[in-house]
């Protein structure tokens, strides 16, 4: 039997792959890189691209990956991948939007304040008015 | 005694309630399931994610990353997970006591503090309570997604390096069964020490193109990893405690149910009894 090497594909959300093969092509963020077992120990961020996975009864298998990490260890091939398109900038623009989100409904309390104490109220109300029914009904029983 | 029709009226409505917390039960039931399952597929990533990190840790000593580095706490930001709806018990309300518990804590120690709700319950309480909220994400439905975290947590990771934070702590609740929820408190930055045993030998990676960018991305990723888990898992405990407190309303509708019944059964009794009554006095009379 061939050499083989343990692969595993995963990303936050699912495990995608997880299987022998023989070669592994990754889209490493210096160049493509192509990984036999025994490969020295290697960590790398990987581009957005397609890794490529040869196994051992000679299929071909395909993922495409928006980015990520590569873990390469003698007989493991670990890709962590990104689900998404991650780039500093949108990064930031996420980050600023949560931010503003923040701000602003700290700001516009009123509204919703006013509401929930209604709602504590409502609750009070409502308690008060089991506690007198179940009086009655004792009083009557 | 209330008349029979106002009774009836009663117990009609009950019915009505008690159907609508049926099928809020059997919907909970099965989005747990759902969500149950998204819980699973999110933990190869955090386990491999944890174990990369682990070996970096021992792997590379040299270079100590601003996310490793200890320092005193002076400002202490949370991370809090909550649901975006209500009615399930009392999942939130034991969330924020522990939070709230923790934050007394600091605030005793001196340590200002920070906050990024995930979910519209942790802002709504943290408006009314009054709390420093500097980020939030909500509305991430039943299936959510990393991207809708990376905005949420990236203020906080920003404030963490330029020093305007010195802690960060996640609490969300953590899935034991379908009865019991637990909230728990994880300290995200700076990642603690892995306690496990010193590796048999010493070597280090390849990075490419270095270790420190290379570094700086898988923190990054193994603390939204962290963040996402801990969603994933408060999404399973909220419709767990959804599923629970919505059977429990079903059963006490079904006991006022048979409550007003019997007083409904009462009533009419009586009312025959006394038109018997009547009757047979008015003939006796005659």
């Amino acid at each position: 039997m061939a050499m083989t090497i343990h692969v595993d594909i995963a990303s936050a959300e699912e495990e995608i792959h997880s299987g022998p093969a023989t070669v592994v092509y990754a889209p490493a963020e210096m160049g493509e890189v192509g990984i036999y077992p025994r490969h020295a120990p290697m960590l790398s961020r990987l581009r957005p691209g397609e890794v490529r996975v040869e196994t051992p009864a000679g299929e071909e298998l395909f993922f495409f990956v928006s980015g990520g990490l590569l873990e390469v260890q003698p007989h493991v091939v670990t890709v962590l991948a990104d689900t998404a398109i991650r780039a500093t900038d949108l990064d930031e623009a996420a980050a600023l939007a949560a931010q503003k989100h923040a701000e602003q409904e700290m700001k516009d309390r009123g509204s919703e304040m006013d509401y929930a104490k209604a709602k504590a109220e409502l609750v009070q109300a409502a308690a008060q008015l089991r506690a007198i029914q179940k009086l009655r009904k004792r009083g009557r029983g | 005694m209330a008349g029979g029709k106002e009774i009836r009226t009663k117990i009609k409505s009950i019915q009505n309630t008690q159907k609508i917390t049926k099928a809020m039960e059997m919907v909970a039931a099965s989005k747990m399931r759902r969500a149950q399952a998204r819980m699973q597929a999110a933990r190869p990533y955090a386990q491999k994610m944890r174990n990369v990190v682990a070996h970096l840790a021992h792997a590379h000593p040299e270079y100590k990353h601003p996310f490793v580095v200890e320092r005193e706490a002076k400002r202490v930001g949370f991370v809090v997970v909550s649901t975006d709806r209500g009615l399930c018990g009392g999942l939130n309300v034991n969330l924020f006591r522990t939070v709230v518990l923790a934050m007394e804590e600091w605030r005793n120690k001196g340590a200002e503090l920070d906050l990024a709700t995930i979910g519209t319950k942790a802002l709504g309480f943290f408006k009314r309570l009054g709390g420093n909220v500097i980020s939030k994400a909500s509305h991430l439905g039943d299936a959510p997604a990393v991207t809708d975290l990376i905005g949420a947590i990236k203020v906080m990771l920003d404030a963490y390096e330029d020093g305007q934070l010195d802690r960060l702590f996640l609490v969300h609740n953590d899935f034991v069964n379908t009865m019991i929820q637990k909230p728990v408190t994880l300290q995200l930055l700076p990642l603690p020490p892995s306690d496990e045993a010193e590796l048999r030998h010493h070597w280090d990676y390849l990075y490419e193109p270095d270790s420190k960018d290379v570094l700086d991305v898988l923190l990054t990723r193994y603390i939204e990893s962290l963040v996402y888990q801990g969603v994933v898992e408060n999404l399973a405990c909220e419709q767990a405690a959804r599923m629970v407190a919505m059977k429990a309303a079903s059963d006490n509708a079904g006991n006022l149910i048979d409550e007003l019944q019997l007083v409904y059964n009462k009533a009419r009794q009586a009312a025959i009894t006394q038109e018997i009554s009547e009757i047979v006095s008015g003939a006796a009379a005659v």
